[in-house]
């Protein structure tokens, strides 16, 4: 690396003491967690900008009714007083970034007496228990193919995994869901006897989880699969596998202790994204099988312009995917101890 | 337990003075050779002649128009009044609509890559080649823009913006190209600066500009390129992803709307009325599945082929 004159270097104008402080690894990865927790605030604000300046460019008003009779002129001038809207659209953006703040995301257009917050707190364990279900199901399941495909490469039992992957990875959610319903709710409907429900519309969380889990789980655990696989192909070439297998270690002690360990650390930076997938395909699961969770209440809210529904489980979602990246990206630190924090 | 081994399965070529090859007519040999990528290419091709012989086959009476209701013929089943994959809960044929379809799919997964190239080119290049403030400024951004859940941002966008287009196929399909081009050029754009920053510092770059070559021959001739293998790669992959999103959000209600028959809604439709006729989901649904799997192995086929570091 070529010094380019005139141009202190990195940290020149900080007192010594902080200096020799981020000069330590526990120092490093302190300001580094620190620098991720506040690098945060600006995603999460320019989300809410952006959602909010578009959801106020729809031409709609909340108060239209599709089809239906209008509400009179002086009802929805009381509406809008209510709801704020009468505002100038600035004071609207600072009313509700300050609310936001405080955990406030007002009161939801379509349901009446309802605030924000009470409806995603309805939504939240249907799609809590989705995820997480879905989520246990997708570190064992694909890692577990992964390692089996690889440790079996370029034969038949190789090529069934990934071909399994590569279809799932290529099929969307609804359609695999949708797939799934036509052949156990309908064309095996004798032999399965009813097991697996139809979506219907009183949903409980003591109902069918079977097919809904497996659904939002099989992209996932396709992309953990191919990832794991390729990661532990990478680790099967290293020197010292050769060295375990030739000192006669046991299988299990090889492929437990010295492959999986290693072939692993690729597939923790993918949980992060796996998050996501987590919390996107929830909102297409939740519509295929009509559960009454978060991502189907945000369906219904883009449907009927619920301002402040549509904003709040945004920023809700973008707030849930930074942290699980933050998160992941420390894990990563600790448990590679190789990797640089910049 | 078969350990890994390295690789001597194949003979070595002694034929020292080969006859010289293109980096193109090399990577189309590779590609020849690899046979998924030549299936993916051939349903493709097959998708494209349906796509655009759909008129023309309505013309000649050997198809039903897509929108022609037969009150008498709902739900007919596989094969069942003349209908070969049966009839949706209109009489309308599937044959047709799938027909149909599949040129709104295909469009907005093509076009949509027309749209995102100019705009990751010109973040990219310009983020990667002048680096310094202007590069961090554009990749925060990217950044931010990345933070952003792909569905959620589709949804709200397409949600505002579908009240301008009032039901005319043509603004739908430019609303939806806008919508997903905005999400998906972020990782064009950061794609395009990786490959700007590592070959920037290669020789050849160092002789040409020690030689005098303005920054945009610089860039134009020598980056653009060098980078084009991983950004048609890139593309590629970009077309199932916007497939995708189409049908995601014509399967929620949002987006094309009917009439004009779109694989999701077709889906969409098939699945409210599952117990009459499974049929009417099964096709749509397993037409996006193979489009989808045709393009990712273009994807994977182009990549190998044009990745260099798989040179023999």
């Amino acid at each position: 690396m070529a010094v380019i004159a005139g141009r202190p270097t990195r940290g020149a104008l900080l007192p010594p003491w902080f200096t020799a402080f981020t000069g330590t690894r526990g120092g490093a990865l302190a300001i580094f967690v620190v620098r991720r927790i506040l690098w945060m605030i600006p995603v999460v604000f320019f989300v809410i900008v952006i959602t909010f300046v578009l959801m106020h460019l729809a031409p709609g008003s909340p108060w239209d009714k599709n089809g239906g009779r209008q509400l009179s002129q002086t009802v929805i001038n009381n509406l809008n007083v209510k709801y704020g809207l009468d505002k100038p659209v600035v004071y609207q953006f600072g009313l509700y970034l300050w609310n936001v703040v405080h955990f406030d995301f007002g009161f939801s257009y379509q349901y009446e007496g309802k605030t924000v917050t009470t409806l995603i707190g309805e939504g939240w364990p249907y799609t809590a228990i989705l995820g997480s279900l879905a989520f246990l199901l997708i570190v064992p399941v694909g890692v577990g193919l992964g390692v089996i495909a690889a440790l079996r490469q370029n034969t038949r039992v190789d090529y069934a995994t990934m071909g399994f992957a590569t279809v799932a990875a290529s099929f969307p959610n609804f359609v695999i869901g949708a797939m799934m319903v036509v052949l156990f709710s309908v064309l095996l409907y004798q032999w399965t006897g009813g097991q697996f429900y139809l979506p219907s519309s009183n949903f409980g969380l003591d109902d069918h989880l079977v097919l809904p889990v497996v659904t939002l789980a099989l992209l996932p655990i396709a992309y953990t699969a191919r990832l794991t696989r390729a990661s532990t192909l990478e680790t099967l070439r290293q020197d010292y596998i050769r060295t375990a297998w030739a000192k006669g270690l046991p299988e299990r002690l090889v492929v437990f202790k010295h492959i999986l360990k290693n072939s692993l650390i690729p597939v923790v930076t993918t949980l992060g994204p796996t998050f996501a997938f987590l919390v996107t395909g929830s909102v297409i699961v939740e519509t295929v099988f009509n559960i009454p969770g978060i991502g189907r209440a945000f369906v219904t809210s883009v449907e009927s312009y619920d301002y402040p529904m549509i904003l709040g489980t945004t920023v809700l979602f973008s707030i849930v995917i930074a942290v699980a990246n933050l998160i992941v990206d420390i894990a990563y630190v600790f448990i590679d101890p190789r990797v640089r924090l910049t | 337990m078969a350990l890994a081994q390295p690789a001597i399965d194949q003979p070595i070529d002694w034929d020292v003075a080969e006859k010289q090859v293109g980096l193109w007519s090399d990577a189309w040999q590779r590609f020849r050779r690899n046979r998924l990528a030549l299936v993916g290419a051939v349903i493709v091709v097959f998708l494209v002649l349906v796509a655009l012989s759909a008129p023309l086959l309505v013309q000649l009476g050997l198809i039903q128009p897509p929108n022609k209701q037969h009150v008498e013929f709902i739900e007919s089943g596989i094969g069942q009044n003349g209908y070969l994959l049966g009839s949706d809960e209109l009489g309308r044929d599937t044959l047709s609509r799938l027909m149909f379809g599949a040129q709104v799919s295909l469009s907005v997964g093509i076009l949509v890559q027309f749209i995102i190239l100019p705009i990751g080119l010109a973040i990219g290049l310009v983020a990667g080649y002048f680096g310094g403030r202007i590069d961090n400024m554009l990749m925060r951004f990217t950044d931010i823009w990345y933070a952003f859940p792909d569905l959620l941002f589709v949804l709200v966008v397409v949600s505002v913006f579908q009240q301008y287009t009032s039901g005319t196929v043509f603004l739908e399909l430019l609303m939806i190209f806008g919508a997903i081009a905005l999400v998906n050029w972020v990782g064009l754009a950061r794609l395009i600066r990786g490959q700007v920053l590592s070959i920037k510092e290669k020789e050849f770059i160092e002789a040409a500009r020690s030689s005098g070559s303005a920054p945009s021959k610089l860039i134009l001739k020598h980056l653009l390129p060098n980078s084009l293998g991983p950004i048609i790669v890139t593309l590629t992959f970009g077309i199932p992803q916007a497939i995708f999103l189409e049908a995601v959000l014509s399967f929620i209600g949002v987006g094309i709307q009917p009439p004009q028959s779109t694989w999701g809604q077709m889906v969409n439709s098939g699945y409210e009325n599952i117990n009459a006729n499974p049929s009417s989901v099964v096709f749509p649904a397993l037409a996006i599945g193979f489009t989808l799997l045709a393009f990712s192995f273009i994807g994977d086929g182009l990549r190998d082929a044009l990745d260099p570091r798989m040179r023999r």
